[in-house]
């Protein structure tokens, strides 16, 4: 039997706030324990929850960017459980009536193999704010477990999607690009390691050609795109072989050991998901008019599928290269701020897209630690643009301004790469080379072709790759037909 | 909707609250009482009324994201039966 995966996915994005959901305890990562648990965060009885404005702003802008419904009206409610790691014993989010509505976002799922790329829209469901628990410590001491109540209260939109994607290659693209956008939009510093991006992916299966879902389960906190490619592919397959096998899938929360490569069930929590939800009588309902939305619309910079259309018509760029280019924000202002400088369009994506992503790449660097800076290469590219230097001669001129050296035509000079323009000292080369090569022009007078590309060749030799090319065609054709 | 004592246990336990059957018994038929008062305001037509989240009529207010809360892990902790290298010590919890 064939058949299909269905996965949907709960994104947890840590909200980049100063503060906490509900309090004004720092959320910087990475301090001393306890040391960023005030009095709400550790939940000491009496204590009351004040909204983050900023939060807030962060839910509107998501709301914005994937053209969503943002609710007028949002009420927050405790989810109840007990885990030490929580300790007023409910964490406080969001369930019948979630800040941010249905929305869009449009992935784009790479060419695999013979699959050809493709583009594919995946519908958001909803988005709400909660608060992020405790971590636990294990192995610190005999028989306990430490808490480290830092990280509670810390603001997390929860971004959940419709269980659209059909395949690990469309999920881990649907997580690239929200994890793109949450940093585009300035709302999630996207720094996977620190937990800051993670993911539950729901998957099941059911014969290709039906529509009822199958029995899901799903995959907790991945942290990589690696790990989620792997997990997907591991749990799919048990999935169909336990089916296969006549057996049948229970409803569970999975853990992937990234060590092994298989998921596997974690030992489930007595009565885990009776939450009982109820709203959050230490909460208002929280009210966003059509003013707050503008205010947010206002300060927010372009997005990056306006970009990439923008990019299209604006600067001719094909619908590949504009994607590339918007794939992030730091990438797309750098490559703007090269045509403002003066370079020209097509070279400057090619430069940007080309060279200087290859590097990067090489030396693991983002494009902010970039040795050339955007006027750098704007200089260089209308060097290029101007005939003063060939492509090749570019790439010489490129290196040098990756190793440090900053003046392009400095380096021009200092190399000797001027491209020679000028017909008098190119026809003085030709002749030179032409008669030190005179059974060459003998085999073209001949008939053989290739003998011309040789002698050109030659010619560029001769030139230390400074002789304008264009130009050296056409004076070489004129003599040799003579 | 009729509970019965299992139900009630169950509730019990969720909220962490030990519960003997005599109490359970008792809590039963306070309960159930309860629901059958609900059931009857069922009766009543809620067409076009907003569901009441809050019981006043007023927005939240905002807080401004600037940190005010200082470090006090120290005077917290002093209230803690066990503490270690800063952490707040439980009975061992592992999944």
């Amino acid at each position: 039997m064939e058949w299909e995966v269905v996965i949907g996915l709960e994104t947890h994005t840590q909200l980049k706030t100063k503060t906490k959901i509900f309090s004004g305890a720092s959320t910087a990562y990475g301090a001393e324990p306890n040391t960023q648990a005030c009095e709400v965060s550790i939940a000491l009885p009496g204590v009351l929850p004040v909204l983050n404005k900023e939060a807030v702003q962060c839910a509107i802008k998501f709301g914005l960017a994937i053209d969503a419904e943002i609710a007028p009206r949002s009420v927050f409610a405790r989810k109840n459980y007990f885990y030490p790691d929580l300790p007023k014993g409910y964490q406080i989010s969001q369930f019948e009536l979630p800040v941010v509505g249905k929305g869009k976002v449009t992935i784009q799922v790479p060419a695999v193999g013979k699959n050809e790329a493709y583009e594919k829209v995946i519908n958001i469901t909803r988005a709400h704010l909660e608060e992020d628990a405790g971590k636990s410590v294990h192995g610190a001491l005999e028989g306990m477990s430490g808490i480290d109540l830092n990280r509670a209260g810390t603001p997390l939109l929860e971004i959940v999607t419709e269980p659209d994607m059909r395949s690990a290659a469309e999920a881990v693209a649907y997580a690239k690009k929200l994890h793109e956008l949450v940093q585009w939009i300035g709302i999630c510093d996207g720094n996977m390691q620190e937990g800051s991006f993670r993911c539950d992916v729901n998957v099941s299966v059911r014969p290709k050609g039906t529509t009822e879902l199958g029995t899901r389960r799903e995959i907790k906190n991945l942290n990589s795109f690696k790990f989620m490619q792997q997990a997907i592919a591991y749990e799919t397959q048990w999935q169909i072989d336990t089916l296969e096998d006549g057996g049948k899938i229970q409803q569970a929360t999975v853990l992937f050991n990234p060590d092994t490569g298989e998921t596997r069930a974690m030992r489930s929590k007595e009565e885990a998901n009776d939450y009982r939800y109820f709203p959050d009588p230490d909460l208002l309902p929280l009210e966003i008019t059509e003013a707050d939305k503008a205010a947010v619309r206002a300060e927010m910079s372009e997005l990056p599928e306006a970009m990439k259309a923008r990019f299209e018509s604006e600067y001719a760029l094909s619908a590949y290269d504009a994607s590339t280019l918007t794939s992030s924000k730091e990438v797309a202002d750098y490559f703007e701020r090269v045509i403002h400088a003066g370079g020209d369009a097509k070279l400057a994506a090619n430069w940007v897209m080309g060279g200087v992503t290859a590097k990067l790449n090489a030396e693991d660097k983002s494009i902010a630690d970039s040795p050339i800076d955007a006027a750098a290469l704007a200089q260089l590219i209308r060097r290029i643009a101007d005939g003063t230097i060939s492509n090749n001669a570019a790439k010489q001129v490129f290196e040098a301004m990756w190793s440090g050296e900053s003046d392009v035509d400095a380096i021009i000079e200092a190399k000797g790469l001027k491209q020679v323009s000028d017909t008098g000292a190119i026809e003085a080369m030709i002749d030179e080379v032409l008669s030190a090569n005179q059974s060459m022009v003998e085999e073209f007078k001949a008939g053989k072709e290739k003998a011309f590309n040789a002698l050109v060749g030659q010619i560029m030799k001769a030139s230390k790759g400074t002789a304008n090319p264009a130009q050296v065609n056409v004076i070489l054709k004129e003599k040799l037909s003579k | 909707m009729a509970l019965d004592n299992s139900d009630i246990k169950r509730i019990a336990h969720l909220a962490r609250i030990e519960i003997s059957d005599a109490e359970a018994d008792k809590t039963l038929t306070k309960l159930s009482g309860i629901l059958t008062l609900i059931e009857q305001m069922q009766a009543v037509d809620t067409t076009g009324i907003t569901p009441m989240s809050h019981s006043q009529d007023v927005v939240q207010r905002l807080r401004d994201d600037v940190v005010t809360a200082a470090n006090q892990r120290e005077t917290f902790q002093a209230n803690s039966p066990a503490v270690e290298n800063g952490l707040y010590l439980v009975p061992k919890v592992i999944e």
